[in-house]
C-alpha cells in the first residue's frame, strides 16, 4: 500500500498535540474558569455514571421474593430424642437435631479454649419458651463453614458431623475439631414459638 | 512485520467497496498475503484449530440455548428433552460438551508451544497477556456452563467454587450472596450464570481479535525463534502455505474430536452429573471438569494457615496466583534467547514443568487423603505430593525462569529462518 492513511493520521496526531500543549502551557500559569468547569463537568459525569452502574450491580442481589422466603416455621413433635431432620430455610440445609444426653455431655465435657473456634455448647443452643436453655435441640446451618458442602450427620470420630468433600470433623455441638473448616458450624437465628415450635430467621 | 498491502481490486466494485470500505483488502492482507516464517511446524497450527474451536461452541451453543430452560425446576430435564427428543439434540449437545474439552485440549498445547518457543518475549508481551487473558475468559465461561445441566456436580461445582469468594475478606461474603443473589446456589444464580455463558464467548471473540491484531504487528514467532529478516527468503504466503497446513492439523484434530463425540461422548464428564442437583446431599467425592484439576489441586494443597492468611484464603490466593503469574511471565524470564531448541537448560525444565502439570491434575482428581507411597502407619497422601508440585510451580516461575537466563549458556542460533530450514537446525549449530 502507498500507504495514505498513516502519514495523514500523524499528522492530526501532531496537531492534536500542539493543541494539547496549548491547553497544558495554560495550566502551568494559573487554573482558569475554563479548567473549573473541565473538572466539574468530568465530576459529574463520573457522579452520573456511578449512579447509572448501581442499578445494574444491585439487580443481582438477593431480590424481594427471596428475602420473603427470610424466615419459616417448623415442628419439632416429629422428632425423637436421638434423631436429626434436615429441613430448608433460604435454600439451604437446616439441622435440627434432638440431642441425647451423653450427646449433651460430650458436648460439655470440652475444653472451649482448646477449640479451633472457641464457642461453649451454651452458647450454640437457645432458651426455650420457658426463658431456660433448651439444650437437648441443636439448630444448625447444614453447610460446612470450609466451602459449602453439606456434612454429614453422626459420622466423624466426634459422631456430630463430617464433610464428606475435604474432611472437616465436627463435634455433637456442631464445632469444628479437625479439618480444613475454619469455623463451627453456623447456627440461624431462630426462637421457640412454644415447646415444638421453631422459628427461624 | 504487516509489510506493505498487495491487494489489487480485481473488478469494478471491489474497486467501488476498497474506496469505501477496504474489508477486503484487510482479509487479503491478514490471512492471504500475509507473510509467514516458512519454517512453523505442526504446533503452529493450534491458532486456527482454536478459532474452529470457538466457532463449534458459538454455533452449537446457541442452538442449544433455543431449547434450553434456565430454572432449576426444569433445567436438568431440558437437557434431558434436548437429547432424546429434539432433533439431532444428542449431537449437538455432545458436540458442545466435548467441545469444550477439545478447546481446553488445544489451548493447553497452543500455551505449551508458547512456552518451549518463547512466544512470549518482546516484542509479543501484549499478545500473550492477551493470551492469557483469553484463557482466564475460558475457564469462567467452562465453569458458568457446567452449571447450566444442573446436575449434581454442576451444583456443588457451582457451590464450591463461589464459596472461594466468601473467603475474601471484609467484602467476601457480601460479594458471594451477590453472586448467588440469594443465600444459596440457587434459581437467581442458575439464570445469571446462563445469561454470563452466552456472553462470554462474544467477550472472548474481542479478545481474539485484539490477539490477531497484536500476533500481525508483531508478526508470527517461529521454531527457531529469529525474527523475519529477508521477507523474500524467511517467508511464504499465508495462503496457501499455512492455511493448508493450518486445515491439515484442523483435520487430524477433528478426528480426536469426532471419536469422543460419537464413540465416547461421556468419558471426559462426570457420572454424578446425571443426577439432577438436590441442594440437601453433597457428592461423596467433588471433582471439577479435567481441564480444571491442576488448579483444584493447588486450591487443596494450602493446608495450613500463613501468617494472618488463613487456609482457606491461602488457598484460593494461590490458585488465582497460579494464573496470574502467567501475565508477568514476560519479564519473569530473563533469557534473550527465546527457542527451547537453542537452550540445552530450559528444555529439560520446560519438561519437567509439564510433568508437574501433569501431576497436579492427576492430583486434582484424586481424593486428598489417599495414600500414594505407605510407610508406616501413613504415608506420603496426595495433599503432600500437591504440595510439593504446587511449590515447584510457582518456583518455576519465580525462581527458574529468572535465575536460567543469567546461568545458561545458548547454544548459537541460525544466521536466518531460511539457513535453518535450508541447513538444518542442527548442523546451523554446528557450523556456526
Amino acid at each position: 500500500m502507498e500507504a495514505p492513511f498513516p502519514g495523514t493520521v500523524n499528522a492530526a496526531c501532531g496537531n492534536f498535540n500542539e493543541e494539547m500543549r496549548t491547553v497544558a502551557d495554560t495550566h502551568a500559569e494559573e487554573p482558569t474558569r475554563r479548567d473549573f468547569l473541565y473538572v466539574a463537568t468530568g465530576s459529574m459525569a463520573a457522579v452520573g455514571a456511578a449512579f447509572a452502574v448501581w442499578p445494574l450491580i444491585d439487580q443481582m442481589n438477593p431480590d424481594a421474593s427471596v428475602l420473603a422466603l427470610a424466615s419459616a416455621e417448623f415442628d419439632l413433635s416429629n422428632i425423637p430424642v436421638g434423631q436429626e431432620v434436615t429441613v430448608k430455610w433460604r435454600g439451604k440445609p437446616i439441622f435440627i437435631r434432638h440431642r441425647t444426653e451423653e450427646e449433651i455431655a460430650a458436648a460439655d465435657a470440652v475444653n472451649v479454649a482448646s477449640l479451633p473456634d472457641p464457642q461453649s455448647d451454651d452458647e450454640r443452643v437457645r432458651p426455650g419458651p420457658s426463658g431456660e436453655l433448651s439444650r437437648e435441640w441443636l439448630v444448625l446451618i447444614g453447610v460446612c463453614t470450609h466451602l459449602g458442602c453439606v456434612p454429614l450427620a453422626y459420622r466423624g470420630e466426634y459422631e456430630g458431623y463430617f464433610c464428606p468433600c475435604h474432611g472437616s470433623v465436627f463435634d455433637t455441638s456442631g464445632r469444628i475439631r479437625r479439618g480444613p473448616a475454619p469455623l463451627n458450624l453456623e447456627v440461624p437465628p431462630y426462637e421457640f414459638l412454644s415447646d415444638t415450635r421453631i422459628l427461624i430467621g | 512485520m504487516s509489510g506493505q498491502s498487495t491487494y489489487t481490486p480485481s473488478n469494478g466494485f471491489t474497486r467501488w467497496l476498497d474506496s469505501r470500505l477496504p474489508v477486503m483488502r484487510l482479509v487479503n492482507d491478514s490471512f492471504v498475503d500475509y507473510p509467514t516464517p516458512r519454517n512453523l511446524n505442526y504446533w503452529w497450527t493450534f491458532g486456527g484449530i482454536l478459532t474452529f474451536c470457538l466457532a463449534v461452541q458459538i454455533v452449537t451453543g446457541i442452538v442449544l440455548a433455543m431449547h434450553y430452560v434456565p430454572t432449576t425446576e426444569l433445567a436438568f430435564a431440558s437437557v434431558e428433552h434436548i437429547m432424546r427428543d429434539v432433533n439431532y439434540g444428542w449431537l449437538i449437545r455432545y458436540v458442545h460438551a466435548n467441545g469444550a474439552s477439545m478447546f481446553f485440549i488445544a489451548v493447553y498445547i497452543h500455551m505449551f508451544r508458547g512456552l518451549y518457543y518463547g512466544s512470549y518475549k518482546a516484542p509479543r508481551e501484549v499478545l500473550w497477556i492477551l493470551g492469557v487473558l483469553i484463557y482466564l475468559l475460558m475457564m469462567a465461561t467452562a465453569f458458568f456452563g457446567y452449571v447450566l445441566p444442573w446436575g449434581q456436580m454442576s451444583f456443588w461445582g457451582a457451590t464450591v467454587i463461589t464459596n472461594l469468594f466468601g473467603a475474601i475478606p471484609l467484602v467476601g461474603e457480601s460479594l458471594r450472596t451477590w453472586l448467588w443473589g440469594g443465600f444459596a446456589v440457587g434459581d437467581p444464580t442458575l439464570n445469571r450464570f446462563f445469561s454470563l455463558h452466552y456472553l462470554f464467548p462474544f467477550l472472548i471473540a474481542g479478545v481474539v481479535i485484539l490477539h490477531v491484531w497484536a500476533l500481525h504487528v508483531s508478526g508470527q514467532g517461529n521454531p527457531a525463534g529469529i525474527e523475519v529478516k529477508d521477507p523474500k527468503k524467511d517467508t511464504v504466503a499465508f495462503t496457501p502455505y499455512a492455511t493448508m497446513k493450518d486445515a491439515f492439523g484442523l483435520a487430524v484434530f477433528m478426528i480426536l474430536f469426532a471419536y469422543f463425540v460419537f464413540f465416547n461422548p461421556n468419558a471426559l464428564g462426570e457420572p454424578d452429573n446425571y443426577i439432577v442437583a438436590n441442594p440437601l446431599s453433597t457428592p461423596a467425592h467433588i471433582v471439577p471438569e479435567w481441564y480444571l484439576l491442576p488448579f483444584y489441586a493447588i486450591l487443596r494443597a494450602v493446608t495450613f494457615d500463613i501468617g494472618p492468611i488463613d487456609s482457606k484464603l491461602g488457598g484460593v490466593i494461590a490458585m488465582f496466583g497460579a494464573i496470574a503469574i502467567l501475565f508477568v511471565l514476560p519479564w519473569l524470564d530473563t533469557s534473550k534467547v527465546r527457542s527451547a531448541r537453542f537452550r540445552p537448560l530450559y528444555r529439560q525444565f520446560f519438561w519437567i514443568f509439564v510433568l508437574v502439570c501433569l501431576g497436579l491434575g492427576y492430583c486434582g482428581g484424586a481424593m486428598p487423603d489417599d495414600i500414594l507411597i505407605p510407610v508406616g502407619d501413613g504415608g506420603m497422601t496426595v495433599t503432600h505430593l500437591s504440595q510439593i508440585l504446587t511449590a515447584y510451580y510457582f518456583l518455576h516461575f519465580l525462581v527458574v525462569f529468572p535465575v536460567l537466563g543469567l546461568i545458561e549458556k545458548p547454544e548459537p542460533l541460525p544466521e536466518s529462518i531460511a539457513a535453518s530450514v535450508l541447513h538444518g537446525t542442527r548442523q546451523e549449530k554446528a557450523t556456526s
